[in-house]
C-alpha cells in the first residue's frame, strides 16, 4: 500500500536569480496512513512551505509530492484529495457556520440532505451543534477554531494540514483543543500533518515528529526518541531544556569536560576531538558533595510544583540545570552550598562540536 | 424632556441641521409647492395659480384642441430611455469595474497608487471639458470615424447624437465611481479565504462566485448607487453627445425651465426624477435586506 502522503527530494526557493532563497532543501519524508505526523521547527524554517506544497498552493522547483501513490505535481489545490487548517483559520465571513462546513460538501455532487446530514456530523464532531446559523464574527477564537477543523474534515479528505491550528488560543483551551483534536484524529481515522513551533504540543500529539531547520529534516523519529536521543545538538537545543557541556573525546572514549569531570563515551568513541555533552535536567542526579562526576554550587532553587529546579554553578563557570522530585529530595545546603552531580552514562548525549 | 444632555446635542446638531433644512428642505418644499401652480404671463410661475396636479397629468395625457383627452408617450419615452440608459451604465460599470478593481487589488502597493491616481486625474478637469472632448472623438470627423473606415471602408459611423453616443459618454463620466468602491472592498480582501475555497474543492468560478462576489457586494452595491442616480439625473452628457435628439430627463427639465420657461412643469418631472431615484434605492435596501437573511 502506498504512503499517504510521499514527499521525495523536495526542493523550493522563493524569487529569482541572485535573490533566490532556497527554503526547503531537498525534503524527503514518508507519512503513513493515520498517522499524526507532526513537522517541528523554529519560525521561519519552512514548514508552512512545505504544507503549502502539499496543499497545491506552491509549486515545488524540484522533486516530487505523491498522496495515496499519486503525484500531484499536475494537480490544482481543488483537486488533490486533502484539506487544510488555516492558522488564521479563513472562515468565510459572510456564510454561518453550517454554510461554511457545508462548502466543500456541495462541490461533489452530495445531495441537500447528504449536504445536510453531513454538515451536522461534522459540527456535532466538534461540539458545535448549536452555533450552526451564527456567523464567524460571533464566535469565540477556540469556536471558530473548531468550525474551521469541522469544514476541513466534513469532505473526508485522505489527509488532513493543519498549520499551527492551536497557536492562537491561550494555554488552557490550547490544551483542551490539543486532547480533543487526537481523539478526533484517532476517530476519523484521517492522516494528519500538524504544523507547531511549540515542541511540547509535538510530543504530546504525535505518532512521529520530524524537527526542522534551516529547510532540512534534521531528525524524524518518534516523539521519545526525539527527546531522549537528539540527533543533533540543534534538536537537543530545540526540545526541551537542556544542559551542554563543553570537552574532548580521545581515541579511547574517554571524555574530558572543561568544568573537571572525565566520563566514558556512551557511544565508544564515534568521534574524537571537541565535543559537547548534552544532558536533560531530570537527568542529571544530585548525590552528595564529591560523590558525583562534578561538584556545583547552588545559585537558586525553584519550586516547580511538579519538582524542584535547581540552578547550579559549574567550577568552569557555565551555569547547569537539574531537576528532581520535590518529596524525595534530599535536605538543600543553603545558597552557596555546594552539591555533588552524576552525570549517568545513559543519559548524556555527545555532538561534535 | 430637557436635560443637559438633550440641549448639548440640539445646539450640536444645530448648524447641520439649519443647513439642511435652508439648503434641502426649504428648496425641496418649494420645488413640489411649484409644481402645483401653472407657469406665468411674463415669468416662470403664476404663484396666485390655485393648487392641482395638471402638471402630472400632462406628463401622460393631453387635451386635443376639441376638448378630448388623449395618452400620449412623448415624456414617457423619455423616462424610459433614461431609466435604461441608467441601468445599462450601471451594469455595464459592474461588468467593467469588478474585474478592472479585482486587478487594481492584486498588484504591489506602488501599482495601486499609480492606478488610484490615474482614475482620479480626470476629475481635475471638469465633466463639461471632458465630454466636449468625446464630442470631438465621436464625431463624423472624428478619430473613432476614422479608424472604423479605415478598417471598414464605408459610410460614416454616424455615432454622435445617437443613444450609443450618450451611453460611451456615461460609461466614461461614471466609471471611476464604480471601480474606486469595488476596489476598496478588494483592496481589504483576505486573500487566503481564496485558497480556503480551492483548498475545499472549489474551481476558480465557484470560488469566485460563492467567496469574492459576495465579499465585493457592499462595494458593488455603493458603486450602483453612486452610478445609477446621477446618470439617471445626467444633463451635460445628452446634452453635447445626444444633441436635441436624445433627450434624458435631466435634459427634459432643463428645457423647462430654460426655453420654455415653464417652472411648473419642470418642477413636476423633477419631482418625478426624485420619486423614481427614491424608488430605486428603496428597492436596493430591500433586495439587500433579504439577501442578508
Ligand atoms: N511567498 C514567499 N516569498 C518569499 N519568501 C517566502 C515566501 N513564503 C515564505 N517565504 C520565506 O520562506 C521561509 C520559510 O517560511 P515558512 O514556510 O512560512 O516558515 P514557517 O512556517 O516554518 O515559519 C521564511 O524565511 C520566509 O520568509
Ligand atoms: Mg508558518
Amino acid at each position: 500500500m502506498p504512503s499517504a502522503v510521499d514527499i521525495r527530494n523536495v526542493s523550493k526557493s522563493f524569487g529569482r536569480g541572485a535573490y533566490a532563497v532556497e527554503v526547503l532543501k531537498s525534503v524527503s519524508v514518508e507519512i503513513a496512513h493515520k498517522e499524526f505526523f507532526t513537522l517541528l521547527g523554529p519560525s521561519g524554517c519552512g514548514k508552512t512551505t512545505l504544507l503549502r506544497l502539499i496543499a497545491g498552493f506552491e509549486a515545488a522547483q524540484k522533486g516530487q509530492i505523491l498522496i495515496d501513490g499519486v503525484e500531484m505535481s499536475s494537480l490544482p489545490p481543488f483537486q488533490r484529495p486533502v484539506n487544510t487548517v488555516f492558522q488564521s483559520y479563513s472562515l468565510f465571513p459572510h456564510l454561518t457556520v453550517a454554510q461554511n462546513v457545508a462548502f466543500g460538501l456541495e462541490g461533489t455532487g452530495a445531495s441537500r440532505s447528504e449536504v445536510k446530514r453531513r454538515v451536522g456530523e461534522a459540527l456535532e464532531m466538534v461540539r458545535m451543534g448549536d452555533f450552526e446559523c451564527r456567523k464567524p464574527s460571533e464566535l469565540s477564537g477556540g469556536q471558530q477554531q473548531r468550525v474551521a477543523l469541522a469544514r476541513a474534515l466534513a469532505p473526508r479528505p485522505k489527509v488532513l494540514l493543519l498549520d499551527e491550528p492551536l497557536s492562537a488560543l491561550d494555554l488552557k483551551l490550547r490544551k483542551q483543543m490539543q486532547i480533543e483534536l487526537k481523539q478526533l484524529q484517532e476517530e476519523a481515522g484521517i492522516t494528519f500533518v500538524f504544523v507547531t513551533h511549540d515542541q511540547e504540543e509535538a510530543l504530546t500529539l504525535s505518532d512521529r515528529v520530524a524537527v526542522m531547520h534551516q529547510g532540512r529534516i534534521l531528525q524524524l523519529d518518534d516523539p521519545r526518541t526525539i527527546y531522549e536521543h537528539p540527533s543533533h545538538r540543534f534538536v537537543a537545543d530545540f526540545i526541551g531544556d537542556i544542559n551542554f557541556l563543553e570537552g574532548r573525546v580521545d581515541t579511547r572514549g574517554v571524555i574530558a569536560l572543561k568544568c573537571g569531570a572525565v566520563l566514558a563515551d556512551s557511544r565508544a568513541g564515534a568521534t574524537h576531538g571537541d565535543i559537547s555533552v548534552a544532558i536533560r535536567p531530570e537527568r542529571a542526579k544530585r548525590v552528595p558533595t564529591g560523590q558525583g562526576n562534578v561538584d556545583g554550587t547552588l545559585i537558586q532553587s525553584v519550586y516547580l510544583g511538579t519538582g524542584l529546579l535547581h540552578q547550579l554553578r559549574l567550577p568552569c563557570g557555565s551555569v547547569f540545570l537539574l531537576r528532581e522530585a520535590a518529596a524525595e529530595a534530599a535536605p538543600l545546603p543553603a545558597h552557596g552550598g555546594t552539591v555533588g552531580i552524576e552525570l549517568p552514562a545513559a543519559a548524556i548525549s555527545v555532538f561534535a562540536s | 424632556m430637557i436635560s443637559r444632555e438633550n440641549i448639548r446635542r440640539v445646539t450640536l446638531l444645530s448648524p447641520s441641521l439649519t443647513m439642511l433644512f435652508v439648503m434641502i428642505g426649504l428648496p425641496l418644499a418649494i420645488l413640489a409647492w411649484i409644481s402645483l401652480l401653472q407657469r406665468g404671463v411674463t415669468s416662470g410661475v403664476d404663484w396666485s395659480a390655485p393648487l392641482g396636479l395638471d402638471n402630472y397629468i400632462r406628463l401622460l395625457w393631453e387635451e386635443d384642441f376639441d376638448g378630448t383627452i388623449f395618452f400620449h408617450t412623448r415624456y414617457l419615452e423619455v423616462v424610459l430611455r433614461s431609466v435604461l440608459l441608467a441601468a445599462g451604465t450601471t451594469f455595464f460599470c459592474i461588468i467593467v469595474g469588478v474585474p478592472a478593481a479585482l486587478w487594481m487589488a492584486s498588484l504591489p502597493k506602488r501599482g495601486r497608487d499609480v492606478i488610484v491616481l490615474l482614475i482620479t486625474i480626470p476629475f481635475w478637469t471638469s465633466l463639461l471639458v471632458r465630454n466636449y472632448a468625446w464630442l470631438i472623438i465621436l464625431r463624423d470627423d472624428g478619430s473613432v470615424n476614422w479608424v472604423v473606415n479605415a478598417l471598414i471602408p464605408g459610410d460614416d459611423v454616424g455615432l454622435l447624437y445617437t443613444n450609443t453616443a450618450v451611453f460611451i459618454g456615461l460609461v466614461y463620466s461614471f466609471l471611476p465611481f464604480m471601480i474606486l468602491p469595488i476596489y476598496a472592498v478588494f483592496e481589504k480582501f483576505d486573500w487566503s479565504l481564496l485558497e480556503a475555497a480551492y483548498d475545499l474543492g472549489a474551481g476558480r468560478a465557484r470560488a469566485f462566485r460563492k467567496v469574492m462576489l459576495p465579499i465585493a457586494m457592499p462595494g458593488i452595491t455603493a458603486g450602483a448607487m453612486l452610478v445609477f442616480i446621477p446618470c439617471l439625473g445626467a444633463f451635460i452628457t445628452p446634452a453635447l453627445l445626444g444633441g436635441g435628439k436624445t433627450l434624458m430627463i435631466g435634459n427634459l427639465i432643463q428645457l423647462q425651465f430654460g426655453p420654455s420657461r415653464n417652472w411648473p412643469f419642470g418642477a413636476s418631472i423633477s419631482i418625478v426624477l426624485l420619486a423614481l431615484m427614491m424608488l430605486f434605492l428603496m428597492g436596493l435596501a430591500l433586495w439587500k435586506n433579504r439577501r442578508s437573511q
